[in-house]
């Protein structure tokens, strides 16, 4: 009998990074080291502890690192939490990838590119950045603007400060919702720090982020001139299969797990408005 | 009756004594009918049917109407006023925005028995000096009324409304029901003969929770049985354990409660005779702690939530004799 | 065309069962028919249809996927599927024939779901022609003949005789392995039973039911609907309608701690479940109104737009039937259609 892409693969977590009080990025390699399997960017995969649950989370690492997948999982219910107990060596099973990807290859191709990220919505979106800075000759202009309720609630910081604001070809503004000690940086929510730094309208933009925060980032790039088929985002719903059978995680027709998660703004547009 | 209640209806409308009115619907052919508010005279006139096929006790409902702006006129057969009262008693109906009218009860007419007998297509059905007349498809077929009296009403307990603002109708009695016969013959079964007899029973449910989504006494906000933090949430049963233990479960958390409306028996697509597990209880209840009637009132203490010198002890399992 | 005497049939189902597993609808009660592994002296149902639809042939309620051992921090996977063995459906309506095709449109597409192909590959399904419909009865809305039944095999009755055609290469094979019991037979009587069923499924109650409202195209439109609020109200949430369902498909994974080891098994779930779509921080469909219009816009926009026009519909009846509220998907076509 064939694979069964319900039957999944064993993963082992050789290295768990705690990036926020409640984000923690765990490296998952193969058994027998590399990684259990490739994928594009914004793909997802379905992980689990036997006996706790699966969840679907997207793969944060590019697919130009061979050697391992990562994975930023905010701590938020029975799964995840188990998934923040682990210790380095804890098997996990996994399977995937599941879903489309962000045209990198595509229509992002040549183009001048804006990131726009809340919270853990940088998950997703790093991959993206990473696959982007290492095939730099392919893209334009590359902007990120990264917002969190705090200076502690940045994912990734180190990786943000060290080598995305020392690239010379990137340019990265951080803001945080409200003001800190030991912050200097810029202060407020992302749909309006965007706004405020006025971005050109030729750019391609990936948003990624809490509900209210898209929203308002939407309304306010279509304030400065964007339009919906410049924008893309990735979205989440409750999944159990990952392969459009299950049928929970619809939109309309569209299935997030096979036909999403990634979606532009004027496809989103078409469909019920149920997510 | 139909038309005295929707005259009645259109009257409270009206004057302001109601702004709704819960009821039933009628549907494609003579017995789909679904419980319905009404807001209007002209939908009244229109969908407003209560006939010997409608059976959906709409108590359950008013848990939610009673909690929107102004008052529903509800119309309650006598077994549902008790379930009404058990709602007000826990403290889940709004009593005053809820306008009741008592009507006459059954017997009310299944068609799954007159689906039983082999009569399909069936078009119309109309009870002629308790011959039932059934228009169907493939023409008319009769058969006696009693033969298709629902299970529920085949063993009504009671004749007489509970609570109600006024009464259309003639008001009954409390009844000496032969409710127990069943419970009674289960009870005189070995041990084994009853394992068996309920497991042939349950091993048949499909979990489609219709029995506990219609249960006027089942009001949890969210039932363990979804709640995956409770550790015993299930969708389907993993093994009969699980199967039985569903039921059980539900039969032990209705205890003291159940008013026997009989509407998890009625829906159940299955036809498991559910109510039997709660005539248990009610069975015990009565005969360890003293005749109790849930929903008869709503200010008594029910037994299992009070506490009493001469209550009897756990042991009281072992002296009646558990095999 | 080849057929067996009404009287002979049990000989028939014997021969069958002493090769492969038969299944045929019996009554549980007057009327209320399940399928059954048949054993020598069961009669078959004169019921026009069993209670819980024949999908659960292909895609039981609950089925175990794999098995986990977790030892310490290392957890080995078992692939417990093993080759299904042969069986034979006998007496599927025309209905449920038809509903297998729209599950596989769900499983079969890729990647496959190897559960459900294991079980459709050594599945036989030997149909039965309808000559008496219920009221509740809506197939031919669907472009379904349940005169002539889809399946690998159609049988047909004229009340004294069964009459056999084989659809498929599965098809001929089985009818060649019990050719012994078959015999050349006139079927002159079997046309006027055709003819005679086919002028009530005319005039039964739901023939006129229009599909023409819906369709994948049609995808806002219904979804914003305000009939919705009114047609929901009633709804009490519960999973009969699509547990009885022929067609419906979703299903939920779970896993069951033994005690000496996980299963990971998938059983059917409900949209019309309160936890459906409920995810740790949030779900889409909070009330009863959005998960009821979830499970309609699936069957009758979703799925067509998602299938080159198919409806996730067949018209079995079986909801009309078995909602506790009488609410259903005639009643829903109904109000939502547009004249």
């Amino acid at each position: 009998m064939n694979n069964d892409t319900l039957i999944p693969l064993i993963g082992v977590v050789t290295d768990i990074r705690q990036d926020t009080p409640d984000v923690k990025t765990f490296r998952v390699n193969a058994l027998e080291g590399g990684k259990v399997f490739e994928h594009m960017p914004g793909q997802c995969a379905m992980l689990s502890i036997p006996g706790v649950g699966e969840g679907m989370f997207s793969i944060t690492s590019s697919p130009t690192n061979k050697e391992f997948m990562e994975f930023s999982i905010k701590k938020c219910g029975c799964l995840t939490s188990w998934l923040h107990a682990m210790d380095v060596g804890q098997q996990i099973t996994i399977r995937g990838p599941y879903g489309n990807y962000f045209p990198v290859e595509t229509e992002l191709k040549g183009k001048d590119l804006l990131f726009v990220a809340g919270g853990i919505g940088l998950a997703p979106l790093r991959s993206v950045i990473n696959y982007v800075r290492d095939n730099r000759a392919n893209y334009g202009d590359v902007q990120i603007v990264y917002g969190s309720r705090s200076k502690d609630d940045l994912v990734d910081y180190k990786e943000i400060i060290d080598e995305w604001s020392a690239d010379p070809n990137i340019q990265v503004n951080l803001t945080i919702d409200n003001p800190q000690e030991g912050w200097d940086g810029h202060v407020g929510f992302v749909p309006n720090y965007v706004k405020e730094l006025n971005p050109s309208t030729n750019k391609t933009v990936l948003v990624c982020g809490p509900p209210i925060m898209i929203k308002f980032t939407l309304a306010g790039l279509k304030e400065l001139g964007f339009t919906e088929t410049q924008v893309y985002t990735t979205m989440e719903l409750r999944m159990k299969c990952g392969v459009g059978k299950c049928g929970r995680c619809n939109i309309g027709h569209k299935y997030v797990c096979k036909d999403g998660p990634v979606f532009r703004f004027d496809q989103l547009d078409e469909l019920p408005d149920e997510y | 009756m139909q038309e005295a209640m929707i005259k009645r209806a259109k009257e409270l409308l009206a004057d302001g004594t109601v702004n709704r009115v819960m009821g039933w619907k009628k549907g494609e052919f003579a017995y789909d009918i679904t419980p319905a508010v009404f807001d209007t005279a002209e939908e009244l006139e229109q969908d407003f049917v209560c006939d010997d096929l409608t059976q959906a006790n709409v108590s359950k409902y008013l848990i939610k109407e009673s909690r929107k702006e102004g008052r529903i006129l509800a119309f309650l057969k006598p077994c549902d006023t008790y379930s009404f009262n058990q709602l007000i008693k826990e403290h889940r109906i709004i009593r005053e925005n809820v306008y009741v009218i008592g009507i006459p009860g059954g017997p009310k007419i299944d068609v799954e028995k007159i689906k039983a007998k082999g009569i399909t297509g069936i078009l119309s059905v109309k009870n002629e000096d308790y011959t039932l007349k059934i228009e169907t498809i493939y023409g008319t077929e009769t058969m006696p009324f009693y033969e298709a009296i629902s299970g529920k009403c085949e063993s009504c307990k009671s004749k007489k409304h509970v609570v109600y603002d006024e009464l259309m109708g003639e008001e009954g009695d409390v009844l000496d029901s032969n409710r127990f016969d069943m419970v009674e013959k289960l009870e005189n079964m070995t041990a084994q003969e009853r394992y068996d007899f309920w497991r042939g029973e349950l091993s048949k449910c499909i979990r489609c929770n219709a029995c506990r989504n219609v249960c006027p006494a089942c009001t949890c906000e969210s039932c363990v049985f979804d709640n995956p933090a409770s550790g015993i949430s299930q969708k389907a049963a993993a093994d009969s354990f699980e199967e039985n233990m569903f039921h059980i479960i539900r039969a032990f958390h209705v205890a003291g409660r159940c008013t026997d409306c009989g509407e998890c028996s009625r829906v159940c697509p299955q036809n498991i005779p559910l109510h039997l597990l709660n005539r248990k209880f009610i069975k015990d209840i009565n005969s360890l702690y003293g005749e109790y009637q849930a929903g008869a009132d709503t200010t008594s203490r029910a037994p299992l939530t009070d506490y009493k010198a001469d209550d009897c002890e756990p042991s009281v399992v072992h002296e009646r004799g558990a095999e | 065309m080849l057929k067996i005497a009404a009287s002979r049939l049990n000989e028939l189902f014997d021969a069958i069962a002493e090769k492969q597993t038969l299944y045929i609808p019996v009554d549980r009660e007057p009327n209320t028919a399940e399928y059954k592994k048949y054993e020598s002296g069961m009669t078959m149902s004169s019921a026009l249809n069993t209670v819980r639809s024949a999908k659960d042939f292909f895609f039981p309620q609950t089925e175990n996927l794999a098995e986990f051992k977790v030892e310490g921090k290392s957890i080995e996977v078992k692939d417990i599927r093993q080759e299904n063995e042969d069986f034979v459906v006998f007496g599927v309506r025309a209905c449920d024939a038809r509903s297998f095709s729209i599950l596989d449109k769900v499983f079969l597409s890729e990647p496959v779901d190897s559960f459900y192909k294991n079980r459709r590959d050594h599945g036989t399904i030997v149909t039965m022609a309808c000559t008496k419909p219920a009221e509740t009865c809506f197939c031919t809305v669907f472009g379904i003949d349940p005169t002539v039944p889809e399946g690998d095999v159609s049988v047909f009755s004229d009340g004294e005789n069964y009459f056999f055609l084989d659809r498929t290469e599965k098809g001929t094979e089985f009818v060649k392995s019990v050719e012994n019991f078959l015999e050349e037979g006139d079927a002159a009587k079997l046309a006027q039973v055709q003819e005679q069923a086919r002028s009530v499924i005319k005039k039964l109650p739901l023939a006129g039911l229009s599909t023409d409202s819906f369709g994948g195209d049609k995808l806002n439109e219904h979804f914003n609907s305000e009939k919705w609020a009114e047609l929901s109200e009633a709804c009490i949430g519960c999973g009969t309608c699509t547990f009885v369902c022929p067609t419906c498909q979703c299903y939920d994974i779970r896993d069951f701690d033994t005690g000496h080891g996980i299963k990971r098994f998938r059983c059917w779930d409900s949209c019309m479940y309160s936890d459906f779509t409920k995810m740790a921080h949030g779900n889409p469909r909070t009330s009863q109104l959005e998960r009821f219009r979830q499970r309609f816009m699936h069957k009758l926009v979703y799925f067509p737009a998602n299938n080159d026009g198919e409806f996730g519909c067949v018209g079995c009846g079986r909801c009309l039937a078995k909602c506790p509220i009488s609410m259903n998907i005639v009643k829903v076509m109904k109000a939502l259609e547009v004249k």
